[in-house]
């Protein structure tokens, strides 16, 4: 009951936030929680750390801006289209890497992201260094105009919530269930007739998809795609904003994110722009020596010792 | 009592409203935000001395225009198009920013002007290469100040070409910028009867250069063009020298700001002849402004600061000259008036957006020509503004 009234207080937040704060900002920040908590599927969940989430992110955004510039697709079909592509790449990467586990799993998802990274660096389409830019953001379902900030935060928000239960529910499903009995002791789900790997594979596939769908929404944002999105720094990125939230936590990635993007977005400006990964990377040095569970994993342990 | 208070402040409310509408100003200030490279291989030629110089600009000017303040704001741009385009997007959407200065890397510059362009605020390219923004991207609220590249293809290789050496190679930027400097350098060689022979694209802040070098060393040119900028082509120099090939074939570096050629060994880099928009020791008028420059930053100005301050100085007598700060009639204003300071000469500011002005061919020093470290550069001829530009097209006519 008290999660439910959790839950209505953050959603009216997040309705009246574009009236205070600068929309454009609030939209990149559930782009990123989006892709947080698509992260935060395999790390928190089937317990495997992927390296390489930078390159669905980077897909997603890449298709959606393709086909925004060049197909006259109304915006949500693109986002819709740059999902299934991320969730397609998502399914053939999950089939080769999910074989193996731990640094070996990491390592093969970098390296299949890297290779991503290499081919839109060099394909014509992408624009290189340079990027795609001047997407347009064009009209949802050909009516609402997406160019005002309001209806494209409002949009943005609409995907996320979207993105969040789809989780929420797949982590409270039974399959949910199995994937946690994977991440608790795998030869004994194993034992228990489960096919571990299909599992690992499905919520893989999930998890590329929806960072497939944050990153064509950020595509949308920005108007721009660049190759920042598919670089293993953002990959890396990822990883920071979930463990600085609190791994294995609903709602851990959504603060690391907001922790994260609020602190790029302030300190970029002034001057501290020149310390930035340095301080990120101070933050994640504390998180991991301090409180292990992040920020939301810390603070369910004190609510539950005080009032639980 | 309740009617007076309304009648009060109606008449404040009024009052407030004829107030604004007599300065034209918007938001009661003019904003000028500075994007810039603060700390990669291009923060030597618009980092902070774009800053700065944007900053002296206002400081000359008196701090305000048509009796509102003049606030100057900055940010890295990190060489990334998307946080480039980021900060811009925030600042003429929720900071009252009404032109942006400094817009360095061409890949940067793309993306920014058309957020700009989206939001009617004015783009001041101070150090951009590309000839994009004033052709097939031009916009009319696009300002391209110092040079561009073809500004350096007709400056430094049409002379090399037609002095009989007709085989190229380039070694160029992969990105916006080096495309386009690669793209008419190579039209320029054709055109006069000389042969591209081979490309190698290096990325955007390559540290070791070796493979390209070998790649130019193999393929029996006459001459090595560097098309690209800032630290890269110091270090493709160096990696040059070291392996003997500036021995073996001529160098020609397309675009060497003046505190590159500062950073490059003397001994290899001397006697190489490149194209500049402004060098600070031309006369008396270029030397009064780059000490004052060099009092406040340290170090002797490159183009792109000579630009920032030229275009900022501009831009600010438009803002006069219209009696308002919407982009619109800036525009207009700026392209009526005639830039003419220690920077633009015999210039004219096209209606593509194209500011011509006189170029320098110039010649690195060699060390035993040099009285002091800040001594780089001779300017062997002054090249006339629409014989280095190419004329305007058509389609970019924004009059």
């Amino acid at each position: 009951m008290k999660i439910n009234k959790f839950y209505v207080v953050m959603l009216l937040l997040a309705l009246v936030a574009p009236f205070f704060l600068y929309p454009v900002f609030l939209a990149k920040l559930l782009c990123f929680a989006l892709f947080a908590c698509a992260f935060n599927l395999m790390l928190g969940y089937v317990g495997l750390l992927s390296f390489g989430h930078a390159a669905f992110l980077g897909t997603g955004g890449y298709i959606t801006g393709w086909l925004m510039m060049n197909s006259g697709i109304t915006p949500e079909l693109a986002i819709l289209l740059g999902t299934v592509v991320s969730g397609a790449l998502g399914a053939l990467y999950g089939k080769l890497s999910v074989k193996r586990e731990g640094i070996y799993f990491a390592m093969v998802t970098l390296a299949l992201s890297q290779l991503v990274f290499f081919i839109y660096l060099q394909a014509p389409f992408t624009g290189g260094e340079d990027g795609m830019q001047g997407v347009p953001r064009g009209h949802l379902l050909g009516l609402i105009d997406l160019s005002d900030n309001m209806n494209m935060y409002y949009f943005v928000l609409a995907i996320f919530l979207f993105g969040f239960w789809l989780i929420h529910r797949t982590i409270h499903s039974p399959f949910g269930q199995v994937l946690k009995a994977i991440r608790e002791n795998e030869p004994r789900a194993t034992s228990l007739g489960y096919n571990v790997n299909d599992y690992k594979w499905v919520a893989f596939t999930i998890s590329a998809a929806l960072a497939g769908l944050a990153g064509s929404t950020k595509t949308l944002v920005f108007q721009l795609a660049s190759l920042t999105d598919v670089h293993w720094h953002m990959s890396g990125e990822v990883v920071l904003m979930t463990l600085v939230g609190g791994v294995g936590t609903i709602f851990g990635p959504v603060v690391g994110a907001g922790v994260i993007v609020t602190m790029q977005n302030y300190l970029s400006g002034g001057e501290l722009g020149n310390y930035i990964h340095i301080i990120m990377g101070f933050i994640f040095v504390v998180c991991v020596l301090a409180f292990r569970s992040g920020i939301v994993g810390e603070f369910q342990k004190v609510w539950k010792r005080n009032f639980g | 009592m309740k009617m007076m208070k309304k009648t009060l402040l109606a008449a404040s409310v009024a009052a407030i409203a004829s107030s604004a509408a007599m300065a034209n100003v918007s938001d009661g200030k003019v904003k000028i935000g500075v994007l810039a490279d603060m700390g990669g291989v291009y923060a030597d030629i618009c980092g902070q001395g774009c800053v700065t110089a944007t900053q002296m600009a206002v400081e000359d000017f008196g701090g305000e225009v048509l009796g509102m303040p003049i606030e100057v704001v900055s940010a890295d741009d990190q060489l990334k198009p998307d946080v480039g385009s980021a900060i811009v997007r925030k600042w003429v959407e929720n900071e009252q920013v009404d032109a942006v200065g400094g817009l360095v890397s061409s890949a940067v510059v793309g993306a920014a002007t058309k957020v700009l362009t989206d939001a009617k605020k004015i783009a001041l390219i101070s150090t951009a290469a590309s000839n994009a923004f004033t052709t097939k991207a031009c916009s009319p609220y696009n300002v391209h100040w110092t040079y561009n590249v073809a500004a350096l293809a007709n400056g430094t290789v049409k002379p090399m070409v037609e002095a009989g050496k007709k085989k190229w190679f380039f070694i160029t930027a992969d990105y916006a910028f080096g495309h386009a400097l690669e793209g008419v350098a190579s039209k320029v060689i054709n055109d006069n009867g000389g042969e591209v022979v081979g490309v190698a694209r290096a990325p955007l802040s390559t540290t070791d250069f070796s493979s390209y070098i070998l790649q130019a060393q193999s393929s029996g040119a006459d001459v090595v063009a560097l098309a690209n900028a800032g630290n890269d082509t110091v270090n493709a120099l160096k990696a040059a020298a070291e392996f003997g090939l500036t021995d073996m074939m001529d160098v020609a570096g397309l675009l060497v700001f003046t505190p590159n050629a500062q950073a490059m060994d003397a001994n290899v880099a001397g006697g190489m002849r490149t194209t500049t928009g402004f060098y600070w020791d031309y006369d008396d008028k270029t030397r009064e402004w780059s000490e004052r420059f060099m009092a406040r930053h340290g170090s002797i100005p490159a183009m792109g600061h000579a630009g920032a301050y030229s275009m900022t100085m501009h831009y600010l007598k438009a803002i006069e000259a219209a009696g308002t700060d919407d982009s619109d009639a800036v525009i207009k204003k700026m392209k009526e008036m005639k830039p003419d300071d220690f920077f633009s000469r015999n210039a004219t500011l096209r209606a593509d957006g194209r500011m011509v002005h006189d170029m320098y061919y110039v010649e690195i020093k060699k060390p035993d020509e040099r009285r002091d470290s800040n001594d780089i550069m001779r300017v062997v001829s002054v090249i006339p503004g629409d014989q280095a530009y190419a004329p305007m097209l058509p389609e970019c006519n924004f009059k």
